[in-house]
């Protein structure tokens, strides 16, 4: 499980994060949504060590990953995968490397366990036989689920995604967000991810905390926010006629 | 400008902490070996025969007096090529080539998230991405600018043979006679601090882009411009402490 506690985060005179505490449960799709500038990005940074909060506390199965330093840090950062949101592949690896990567540095494997290991991963996101292919010859949906693979490569305990559905189709949106959502129960793995996507509110959403001035404003499940009374939520949410008009059938 | 001094200071000190694997490293090491070392001998070969030759036909142009034996242009010749010409003039070219793809490559790296991603892993990114470089700038540099010398001199003879200005005995004579091994040491200590000053200041200024193209671009150009300066200024700093 992680927990923060009391997160605030300044630049300068701006301070984007006023103290935001939650949990995210492991086998859980956590989604932190907000609209633009309301901190999410910058809380999942917090969390993961790229940001160093001006005030608060990082918990990862009650270990203070806010007090560590660099060295402690590294057996947590081995359970953690990450998928950013332009996938951030190393221009200069084919996907093969890319996946093998970590187990490279982080493992004592042959290079035919590594191997196996990089095959089974792009077998379960979809891109067998694609081992040689450097990332400028993939298509966005195929860097996405490269960035998922790479991710997954190590057996992470904790999965965090920026944007899942930024540039993509919906279609393959959605099959991002059910390739996420399976790896999750799958594996059991404590999942947080940032959005807006709408559809992968509604349908991935275990558990959703809603953010608005650097402030957690509600926090709840995907069943509960069609009831949500809170203004900024409902504002946020059902901004297009679409979705209000889905709204109004419930 | 003392903030800037201190963030490059600490980052050397966390690019030269102790690799999470040493055969991943090494293997680094050597890509960057190559990419500096043989991609750079091209440009290098180039312009130091052409400085080697240009140097050799002033200096006759300039000592055309029945009272200086001809062959002090091969000796004067071969002194600058290897005090000034090979190092200096190499690693401004280097600065050119090789600081500015270390600084957009780095810089990239950065604005697309790729040194996050690193980071994210538990690998220490300065260790990973500035190290290898490092070391490659320190140890392919001395060996460029041995091959630039070798060249340049090579150029004079060439410049001799096609515009007879001097004869070519004449300039064999002189790039033979009262050699000193000190103008070479000299010539190595330089190579080997401007390799490390091409590469770190070039890593430093990509390490800390921000933003987008325009910033990495900028961040290039600044790598560029900052090596340079420094070049010079540590080539004075050598000279006067060495000769």
């Amino acid at each position: 499980m992680i927990e923060v506690k009391d997160i605030h985060k300044t630049f300068g005179d701006n301070e984007v994060l006023k103290g935001i505490s939650a949990k995210f449960s492991p086998g859980k799709n956590n989604l932190i949504i907000g609209g633009s500038g309301s901190g999410k990005t910058t809380l999942l940074k917090c969390i993961v060590g790229l940001h160093a909060p001006t005030k608060g506390e990082v918990f990862f199965d009650d270990q203070n990953f806010t007090e560590m330093d660099f060295t402690q840090r590294v057996p947590i950062r081995t359970e953690i995968g990450m998928l950013f949101q332009n996938s951030a592949l190393f221009d200069s690896m084919t996907v093969e490397e890319n996946i093998m990567f970590p187990l490279n540095l982080f493992t004592q494997q042959s290079k035919a366990e590594k191997l196996d290991r990089a095959n089974f991963c792009l077998q379960r996101v979809n891109l067998e036989g694609k081992n040689k292919l450097y990332p400028s010859e993939l298509s966005g949906g195929m860097k996405k689920r490269v960035g998922i693979a790479r991710a997954i490569s190590m057996q992470p305990k904790y999965l965090f995604v920026d944007e899942p559905n930024s540039g993509l189709d919906p279609k393959t949106s959605i099959l991002i967000d059910e390739l996420i959502n399976e790896l999750t129960q799958e594996y059991k793995i404590t999942t947080v991810i940032v959005t807006h996507d709408m559809n992968s509110v509604m349908g991935i959403g275990d558990h959703i905390v809603f953010l608005h001035n650097g402030q957690k404003w509600w926090e709840g499940t995907n069943h509960e926010i069609a009831k949500t009374d809170n203004k900024e939520l409902n504002e946020f949410v059902f901004a297009s006629k679409f979705m209000q008009a889905a709204k109004d059938k419930l | 400008m003392f903030t800037s001094l201190g963030r490059y200071i600490l980052l050397l000190q966390l690019s030269f902490r102790k690799p999470e694997k040493f055969k991943v490293y090494w293997a680094e090491v050597m890509r960057e070996m190559v990419s500096v070392g043989i991609g750079s001998l091209g440009i290098i070969s180039i312009i130091s025969l052409f400085i080697g030759a240009a140097t050799t036909i002033q200096v006759a142009f300039q000592l055309s007096s029945p009272l200086v034996p001809r062959s002090i242009a091969g000796s004067i010749a071969r002194d600058s090529t290897i005090l000034e010409f090979s190092p200096t003039i190499s690693s401004l070219v280097l600065a050119g080539r090789v600081g500015s793809s270390i600084a957009s490559q780095i810089g990239t790296m950065r604005v697309t998230e790729q040194i996050d991603a690193l980071e994210i892993m538990g690998v220490n990114a300065p260790g990973y991405l500035i190290a290898p470089k490092i070391i490659a700038g320190i140890t392919m540099v001395p060996l460029l600018v041995i091959a630039s010398i070798t060249l340049g001199i090579t150029g004079g003879w060439l410049a001799c043979v096609l515009s007879g200005d001097v004869s070519p005995s004449d300039y064999i004579a002189g790039v033979q006679g009262d050699f000193n091994g000190l103008t070479v040491r000299v010539a190595l200590v330089k190579a080997a601090v401007f390799g490390f000053i091409i590469a770190s200041i070039c890593a430093y200024q990509g390490f800390y882009t921000s933003g987008g193209a325009l910033e990495v671009g900028q961040s290039a150009t600044k790598g560029v411009v900052y090596s340079c300066v420094m070049i010079l200024f540590a080539d004075l700093v050598i000279t006067r402490l060495m000769l």
